[in-house]
């Protein structure tokens, strides 16, 4: 039987990078040099075109190349995430699509998703897209009101959404994703009531509820005290909006921060969760194939570098970390040579398998936990399952294994109960 | 090596108050003798723990020989013998000042007299010490050694119109300080003839050696085999070697006699063989009495150490063991806390001396402590008429048992600008003290006299004092005895569970201010639980204050990006190795900084 796989390709240019984000994307612009602001104007300029095509000339070699590895696999799921992929052009998106078709064995029912933001759509090419086998998309709204888009740094405003959202349905989507956030600054539980209600009377197939998260170096992280936030109390309430509200509406929760209408769970993300083996192609993209961990370069003349040298260094097969070299006064990995390449230990992947897997509400299974490690998961994490349910935060019910809503909430904690000392 | 002509020999030593320049001139005269290059010379040769020199203060007196030639012609021996320079150490100060026979008093040029400045030439004329001043730090534009001078001759009555103008950290007038050591210091007194008397002011223990005894002979000889005995201690034992000090060595010689300031060694293993103070004598041809003065050093200052991993007690207790070997007035025994597990309460001179220990621990031992908060000794009258010392809070008897309680209180002098007097009076009497009396030393200036509780003034005190005085305050104190008081047990509840390690004793006017504090400090410090957690204050079985560590709400990642794993387990590591500071006391983690917190409860 032939191995399954998962593909993620990472396009990182966006119009202009979001307050909270610490993504590794950049301005299209600032690729090399100073440049223009919407893709309208990148067509029309010569640099960004250039850097683009660079770019993606790079992906296209690196997933021609890295076929080889993966020929005994056929591919369940494909996502192009950002970044911003809608920021291409469409036919680079199209080249790409052909890149991994002609090496790679994409099955017929492949989820293939790409990332969409408001105002970086053009009319036409939604059916593009689909023409090149695309069949899902996600859309990064975040929020129906204005002001809050205009406060955490967001180019577009709910208006732009709706006309992307009205193209991308009109093309022939049916299976859409909205990304929405709560806990925004100047957010309270009232407007984000409102778009709860806006997103869901649109009836996407699928919505990605996340809480802000500051994190740091982000201009919203250093700049708090200049933001009012959400109180604790404000917080909760639209947490519980979030769950009443979509489980009323028909959206099950299937992830801490995921709901889907039946049948529509995003099979990618559960790859994730699930260890199934993933590719990421792209600057700065993750992997795991065979419970080897490992990253790209995450700068571009190191990506560079790395795809363009003689030999495959695949991840997985052999390849080597560089040697950690000072560069400016910091430690990096030479140049050319993938970032952290970890082969994972038998304890770091039942590890992996408790805290990722018990991000999905249905929890673990137990018997697979044996199958996988040859070891009944109470000889392992016995006393740990013990104490968890003793404190309210994760029920055991037969086979599964599976945090209670109150363990959702404090997910860190119940997950790092599973980590070894 | 021939006879030591007694009438050449000079011992002094230098007092002053803190940063007047004592160490910075000691330097210069050991340069100026010529025993040691410039390029030898280490900042500060005599003090020479790392630990002293960062701090800028002398822990332990030491000694240093050396050779002068003067203008008369003749050649002289100067032992000049280093004192500490703190309060915590006032004992040890005596003893090094019994050892010599004059003092030169530095005084800075532009602040003048300070409290310890009067304390350490008060405690010298006490010696029968002649003293002479010499006025430092001249070369500084806020100079002025006039007025400084005259302040000298008002304050203190000794003669100050010739004093040597010098500048130690330039050089400018050393000659000048070396003549007056010549001219002003008496040549000691006593014969080799005598049976020997010897003053212990210092010691320190070598792995080789043995213990090295820091002595200045009064009376009699001592050289190689001469069996002594220490008079206070009784302990015996044949000396093995004799030897003065050279800059940071010791230099065996043939013999030492009356006058002169050297070492001894005699294979004797432990520091508290050879208490500071003790007089060492011939054991076949005895002196009738002992040198007077000598006491048993008590501890002033108590707390709880423990380990931060309790896998380390066992390092902990050898490093105690090692650092008593060098220090006699360390005091340690094992003690068990519900909340922190095996550690030691450990006794210590004073605060200084408490944290020098503690670095000194986690320095050199690389240990990871956690300290509950230094408390002082309490006597507690019991209604059976017997007295216990109470050291540690938790070990206070039933309520029921007990008659009353006192504690100890000291005469404490404080120097500051007459604009800060009303400030200061204000703190003292927050503190509990009672007021004695405040003499002007000048127009500006006063010295405050006050009584103090101890325990009021040991940890933040002189903190608030320099605060409340824009710095301009100085202060010095000494144990006066122990007086009834008010006191009662502050017991700290977290989630209803009693901290042993968080109890404290504290005056009953106070508890309620105090236990307010704490609960609010603990509030920030205790991370929150999945639960609430109250935390209270009580004075016997009575909640007098309370605070709550609300529940955690909410403890999420809510993306896992394009697949990176490593960073969400980051994360989650991070989380997991912060719990492991913790100490768990009930479901409650608490971090160790809490136990700690105690300390810092003036936000003034």
């Amino acid at each position: 039987m032939m191995k399954e796989l998962s593909i993620y390709i990472h396009i990182p240019f966006c119009v202009k990078k979001c307050l909270y984000c610490d993504f590794l994307s950049f301005p299209a612009g600032e690729v090399k040099r100073g440049m223009t602001e919407r893709k309208s104007a990148l067509s029309g300029s010569g640099m960004v075109q250039d850097d683009i095509e660079y770019y993606v000339n790079l992906l296209c070699r690196e997933i021609t190349q890295s076929a080889e590895v993966y020929k005994k696999y056929h591919v369940i799921s494909i996502f192009l995430g950002g970044g911003t992929p809608s920021l291409l052009p469409a036919d680079r998106i199209i080249r790409i699509m052909e890149a991994v078709r002609a090496h790679y064995r994409v099955a017929e029912k492949a989820e293939i998703t790409m990332e969409m933001n408001p105002g970086t759509i053009e009319n036409g090419e939604p059916e593009q897209y689909i023409t090149c086998g695309i069949n899902r998309v996600s859309i990064g709204l975040q929020s129906a009101d204005d002001e809050e888009l205009r406060r955490i740094g967001r180019i577009h405003d709910y208006a732009a959404f709706l006309k992307t959202y009205d193209l991308v349905r009109r093309a022939g989507f049916r299976n859409v994703n909205i990304d929405i956030m709560s806990a925004l600054p100047g957010q309270d539980a009232a407007s984000y009531e409102r778009t709860l209600r806006k997103v869901t009377a649109l009836a996407p197939e699928h919505i990605s509820a996340y809480s802000l998260i500051l994190e740091e170096g982000t201009p919203l992280h250093e700049r708090q005290s200049e933001y009012s936030f959400p109180t604790e109390e404000e917080e909760q309430e639209m947490d519980r909006l979030t769950r009443q509200y979509l489980a009323s509406c028909g959206y099950h929760r299937y992830e801490i921060s995921n709901y889907a209408g039946d049948g529509y769970e995003c099979r990618h993300n559960k790859v994730y969760w699930q260890r199934g083996d993933y590719v990421g192609f792209g600057l700065g993209a993750s992997s795991m194939v065979q419970n080897v961990r490992w990253s790209n370069p995450d700068t571009l003349e190191s990506y560079a570098m790395y795809v363009t040298s003689a030999a495959v260094k695949c991840g997985y097969d052999g390849a080597e970390c560089g040697q950690l070299i000072e560069v400016n006064g910091q430690e990096e990995p030479e140049a050319g040579y993938i970032l952290h390449r970890q082969v994972l230990s038998r304890q770091e992947q039942m590890e992996e398998y408790m805290f990722l897997g018990l991000r999905m509400v249905c929890g673990v299974s137990a018997a697979k936990f044996e199958h996988i490690f040859d070891s009944p998961i109470e000889g392992v994490y016995g006393g740990t399952i013990d104490c968890l349910r003793r404190q309210g935060l994760l029920v055991r019910d037969g086979d599964g294994i599976r945090l209670t809503e109150r363990g959702l909430d404090v997910s860190n904690y119940a997950m790092s109960q599973f980590l070894f000392d | 090596m021939a006879a030591i002509d007694q009438s050449k020999i000079r011992n002094f030593c230098i007092v002053a108050h803190i940063d007047h320049g004592k160490s910075t001139l000691a330097d210069r005269i050991i340069e100026k003798t010529g025993l040691l290059t410039s390029r030898e010379m280490q900042a500060q040769v005599l003090d020479n723990m790392e630990l002293e020199r960062e701090r800028g203060i002398t822990i332990k007196a030491q000694a240093v020989r050396i050779v002068y030639n003067a203008k008369d012609g003749n050649e002289y021996i100067f032992n000049l013998i280093d004192t500490p320079g703190h309060v915590d150490f006032n004992y040890e100060v005596s003893r090094s000042l019994a050892a010599c026979d004059g003092a030169i008093l530095v005084v800075d040029a532009a602040q003048g007299i300070e409290a310890q400045t009067l304390a350490n030439v008060y405690l010298a004329l006490d010696h029968d010490l002649d003293v002479f001043p010499v006025i430092n730090k001249i070369d500084l534009p806020s100079a002025e050694p006039e007025r400084v001078k005259n302040e000298i001759e008002d304050v203190i009555g000794i003669e100050a119109q010739d004093a040597p103008m010098i500048s130690a950290k330039n050089g400018i007038g050393i000659e000048e300080v070396l003549e007056a050591v010549v001219e002003k210091i008496p040549a000691p007194k006593g014969s080799p003839d005598n049976p020997l008397q010897a003053l212990i002011f210092d010691s320190v223990y070598d792995s080789y050696k043995g213990v090295i005894v820091f002595c200045r002979i009064m009376e009699g000889r001592v050289s190689k085999g001469t069996p002594i005995r220490m008079m206070a201690t009784g302990a015996t034992a044949e000396v093995v070697e004799v030897g003065y000090f050279g800059a940071g060595q010791f230099i065996p010689c043939e013999e030492l006699s009356a006058g002169m300031v050297g070492y001894l060694t005699a294979s004797i293993k432990n520091v508290k063989d050879t208490a500071v103070g003790d007089t060492v004598t011939d054991v076949n041809n005895p002196c009738a009495e002992p040198l007077p003065g000598y006491k048993k050093v008590n501890s002033m200052v108590y707390c709880g150490m423990y380990p931060a991993d309790g896998a380390k007690y066992p390092d902990l207790r050898d490093a105690l063991e090692k650092l008593q070997l060098n220090d006699a007035s360390l005091h340690y025994e094992p003690e068990t806390s519900i909340a922190l597990g095996f550690g030691f309460r450990c006794g210590f001179l004073g605060l200084l001396h408490l944290e020098i220990i503690q670095e000194r621990l986690e320095r050199e031992y690389n240990l990871d402590l956690v300290t509950t908060a230094p408390g002082v000794i309490y006597r507690v009258h019991k209604t059976d008429g017997t007295m216990i010392e109470l050291t540690n809070p938790s070990n206070l008897p039933d309520p029921a048992q007990i008659d009353y309680m006192e504690e100890p209180v000291v005469s404490a002098e404080i120097m500051v600008t007459t604009e800060f007097i009303g400030s200061i009076m204000q703190l003292c009497q927050e503190r509990r003290g009672r007021y004695i009396s405040t003499e002007y030393i000048e127009a500006t200036r006063a010295l405050l006299k006050y009584e103090l509780p101890l325990n009021e003034i040991i940890y933040d005190f002189f903190d608030a004092l320099k605060s409340r005085s824009r710095g301009y305050a100085s202060f010095d104190y000494e144990l006066k005895g122990y007086e009834e008081s008010k006191l009662v047990k502050l017991d700290i509840l977290i989630n209803h569970d009693e901290v042993d390690a968080l109890s404290f004793i504290v005056h009953a006017d106070s508890a309620y201010e105090r236990g307010r504090k704490m609960c609010e400090k603990l509030k920030d410090e205790i991370p929150r639980h999945l639960f609430e957690i109250p935390i209270q204050a009580a004075v016997g079985g009575k909640i007098i204050a309370r605070e709550t560590v609300k529940a955690m709400r909410k403890d999420v990642l809510a993306k896992c990006y394009g697949g990176d794993i490593t960073r969400k387990k980051k994360l989650l590591e991070k989380q997991k190795e912060g719990k492991k500071r913790m100490r768990q006391v009930g479901n409650v983690e608490i971090p160790q900084s809490a136990f700690m917190s105690v300390l810092k409860l003036d936000d003034n």
